[in-house]
């Protein structure tokens, strides 16, 4: 077995180890319920931030109102759950996709425009759906919604945490993920390599829209009761100081920072509103020391996807030029 | 009739005080092409300066206005020098990331060392009350508005005719006449952050004064709708922040007059949303030609 | 009927005209040249005609096809492909997957194939490789394959530019100052490469270029643009003689 393949396989197996290790430990009470909890909010910040990696980091464009989407899966699933009394697994799906569809929709208008532009735009649809929810009485308006079941639990967290790692991943290492970072390089170019930009960049909104919509179908049943309050721009921004603690075009980034933050807010639970001072100041300290964030574009070897092997030689019976 | 010359004044009054804030978003954005999301958050230190200028110091309103003016300029200075300078150079997404981090620190700053209640905000002035047409005016309502019209006007002269307002616009245009002028950049950049701050300072006050309270998030809500009054008149034009701050005055006070005010935040971003769309440079603004 | 028709076509931006009633005619094969001083409006002929600008005026037919209003991928999709005057490679990838971008609008595999790795996606990864690295051969640039393109010295970016053009499968090649930066020897070996492609890829070139022994050298007819107006057009030896010709550069240089 060559090396890298045994490092391939080791990573994986740790991956296996951490997952069954956690659970076991939950179940078995070692690890409290409070702790676990923790663990399941760096899982769901991790997709959050993953999926806002996708058009930020791989895209290059700039959308600053993921906490819009995360609303919509997580009020979704709950009408799926309370109201229609749906399975989870249903109301998960449901949630995540009709995000998606939302966010293409609102791609079509936002992507006319680029740059700041598109950021204040994104924005301000998050502040839209925040409006919208406290004025719907339907989902409870401000007061929100309460007595959804506790269907999340670590080891649906966990598992829907790896698969949108690993979807994003071979999605970023495909055709797919070239055009989206060809469109971030030189989006002129691109266009002129006969790529439909903006088909491409609505796709990956979807794709961004429904792992939000995922994450917040999850956070919603994991604490039980939700309110529009919860996903206003603060929340977005949270997500935004994971993904540039973390690194912009780097998965391994957004895990790293989804699990500093979550972990270092925690930690800081302590020092009540001081907590809130610190987290700008840290996204502070990393801009001005390090723009391009902890791992800006790098991916450690062993979680790239290897390419097809393709004929070393190929036989061509045409001069070389020159 | 009375009515709707009552909502008139309400419109008159919330459009400049945004037309104000708007200044200072636009004035950023003309010199650096950034989008300085703390700008809402001088405007709310403004507001706690001039509280604790009045109430501390015991000032009457002019000194008062004038001292929180200064207080916020040199705040809005060492904003810049200290987080925004550094990163001139650096891809734009970090620098707005960075203005963003700026925001909330100030924000939730002053909510730690000065709480998160409330405080009703001194008088500065005898309120009384006019008639006129049917419609009641108060002397304050007509204190904002000439307020911010005096200062709108002054900044206008400064710009057209001053060195240092020849030299702002020089920056949008073209860097190499500001060489010629004999003016640094970072003068220029000091500058237009002072100014800003200093009318953002002028509408923290004046909003303290109408309200009468104040708290450490003031400045979200209507630092949001004061770069939308400046995207809607076209980002980067000093008049276009005059238009764009009456026009979302005009339609917020008429629009919460028809639909329940809940919606209010909605709306303004739902025209916002729209002008991007329609016109991205704005009202006032012209197309972009794309270089290739 | 000609490969590519444009008629009487205008670009105007807030008042200024620039380009006024441009007419071309390529026939297949032709490799013709595009010259004029600085701000002529070369440029703004190559986006007309590629897609980045609707002219104001007139309308552009390709293989008989109107394409005025078409969308710029639709128009590299239906077989014209450009290089640009400030190289615009993608930079932070690499120089294989420069090539593999171009190749994107042929590439037959869905979403799911991705995610899953299913076998469509390695056959059609395979294939894309295989080409990629054959055109690459062709330019000289297998072995550099995994650099990142933004590292690449700047005469075997501009090899990188034409190949990913090439990627595209165009009928017509638009080259906007393929020489510009290089010293005598490199625009010869430029030279020899362009009339090498246009044999082996059957292409049609336009070009732009300044370095005038390579347009005289290589074109077999040449239009001729001042201040956005055609000013003459035939062969380079009439185009040497011709006075309009000269007055226009020499006006150039004077201001220089």
């Amino acid at each position: 077995m060559s090396k890298s393949r045994s490092k391939r396989l080791g990573f994986w197996l740790v991956i296996l180890a951490l997952g069954v290790g956690m659970e076991a430990l939950g179940q078995f009470e070692i690890i409290d319920g409070y702790v676990m909890q923790v663990i399941e909010l760096i899982g769901i910040n991790i997709i959050l931030v993953a999926s806002l990696n996708l058009i930020n980091g791989f895209l290059g464009e700039f959308a600053i109102g993921h906490a819009g989407f995360m609303a919509l899966g997580a009020y979704i699933s709950a009408i799926g759950t309370v109201k229609f009394h749906l399975p989870f697994v249903v109301a998960l799906l449901v949630g995540g996709l009709l995000t998606a569809g939302v966010a293409y929709l609102i791609g079509i208008p936002a992507f006319k425009t680029f740059g700041d532009y598109l950021a204040v735009i994104t924005l301000g649809f998050n502040m839209i759906i925040v409006n919208l929810l406290n004025n719907i009485e339907y989902v409870g308006g401000p007061r929100g919604m309460v007595g959804l079941p506790k269907s999340t639990n670590f080891l649906w967290v966990f598992a829907t945490t790896i698969l949108t790692l690993v979807i994003l991943r071979n999605l970023v290492y495909s055709n797919y993920g070239r055009v989206w970072i060809a469109i971030r390089e030189n989006v002129i170019a691109a266009e002129m390599m006969g790529i439909n930009v903006n088909r491409a960049k609505l796709k990956a909104f979807a794709i961004a829209g429904f792992f939000a919509g995922l994450a917040g179908a999850l956070w919603g049943h994991m604490l039980q009761y939700i309110n529009p309050s919860s996903f206003t721009y603060l929340k977005s921004t949270d997500m935004l100081v994971m993904l540039y603690l973390g690194g912009l075009g780097s998965l391994t980034g957004s895990v790293l920072g989804a699990t500093l933050m979550t972990g270092l807010l925690e930690v800081l639970r302590d020092f009540g509103v001081w907590r809130m001072v610190i987290s700008p100041l840290i996204l502070l300290i990393i801009m001005l020391t390090r723009p391009l964030g902890l791992l800006g574009n790098r991916e450690p070897r062993f979680v790239v996807p290897k390419e097809p092997k393709a004929a070393e030689e190929v036989s061509h019976n045409v001069p070389a030029a020159r | 009739m009375s009515y709707f010359i009552q909502q008139l004044l309400n419109a008159l009054q919330l459009g400049s005080i945004y037309a104000l804030i708007a200044l200072g978003y636009t004035m950023v954005y003309g010199v650096l092409g950034l989008i300085n999301f703390a700008h809402g958050d001088i405007f709310m230190a403004g507001a706690f300066f001039g509280f604790f200028i009045a109430v501390m110091l015991k000032l009457s309103l002019i000194p008062t206005l004038l001292l929180a003016m200064f207080l916020a300029a040199v705040l809005g200075i060492a904003i810049e020098r200290v987080a925004y300078r550094p990163l001139r150079k650096a891809p734009r997404m970090s620098l707005i990331i960075t203005a963003l981090g700026v925001s909330l620190f100030l924000e939730n700053f002053t909510r730690a060392t000065l709480g998160g209640q409330q405080r009703s905000f001194p008088k500065l002035l005898n309120v009384q009350e006019f008639a006129l047409g049917g419609a009641t005016v108060t002397n304050l309502q007509i204190l904002i508005i000439v307020v911010s019209l005096v200062l709108m006007l002054l900044l206008r002269y400064v710009v057209q005719k001053t060195m240092i307002g020849k030299a702002m616009r020089a920056v949008s245009d073209n860097k190499e006449v500001l060489a010629l002028m004999g003016i640094s950049l970072d003068t220029v950049v000091m500058a237009t952050f002072g100014i800003g701050s200093a009318l953002a300072a002028t509408a923290g006050i004046l909003v303290g004064m109408a309200y009468p309270v104040i708290d450490p998030y003031m400045g979200i809500a209507v630092g949001w709708k004061a770069f939308i009054a400046a995207v809607l008149g076209g980002i980067g034009l000093i008049d276009g922040a005059l238009v764009g701050g009456l026009i979302l005055g005009f339609v917020e006070i008429f629009a919460a007059a028809l639909l329940p005010s809940t919606y209010r935040d909605g709306i303004a971003f739902a025209i916002l949303i729209i002008v991007l769309l329609l016109k991205p440079t704005g009202l006032l603004g012209r197309p972009v030609v794309k270089k290739v | 009927m000609s490969l590519l028709h444009a008629e009487h076509c205008s670009m105007h931006f807030k008042g200024l005209k620039a380009v006024q009633d441009f007419t071309l005619d390529l026939e297949e094969g032709e490799l013709v040249g595009l010259i004029g001083p600085n701000g002529a409006g070369k440029t703004t002929v190559f986006n007309m005609l590629t897609g980045v600008y609707v002219p104001t005026e007139g309308k552009i037919f390709f293989q008989g096809q109107e394409i005025t209003k078409a969308k710029a991928w639709q128009i590299n999709q239906g077989g014209i492909a450009r290089t640009f005057q400030n190289i615009r490679l993608f930079g932070d990838m690499t120089v294989l997957d420069n090539i593999r971008v171009a190749l994107s609008f042929r590439i037959r595999y869905k979403m799911l194939d991705a995610v899953l790795r299913w076998s469509q996606y390695q056959k059609e990864e395979t294939r894309v490789i295989e080409e990629s690295m054959e055109l690459l051969r062709l330019f000289h640039l297998d072995g550099k394959q995994h650099f990142l393109a933004k590292n690449l010295p700047y005469g075997e970016q501009r090899r990188l530019e034409i190949a990913r053009a090439l990627a595209t499968k165009p009928k017509l090649l638009l080259l906007d100052e393929p020489a510009a930066g290089m010293n005598n020897k490199e625009s010869e070996e430029l030279m020899q490469l362009i009339r090498w492609i246009r044999e082996h890829f059957n292409l049609t070139i336009l070009l732009i270029e300044h370095h005038m022994p390579v347009v005289m050298g290589i074109c077999e007819r040449i239009k001729v643009l001042d201040f956005g107006q055609t000013i003459a057009e035939g062969t380079p030896l009439e185009i040497q003689s011709n006075k309009r010709v000269i007055e226009a550069y020499l006006g150039e240089e004077v201001e220089d």
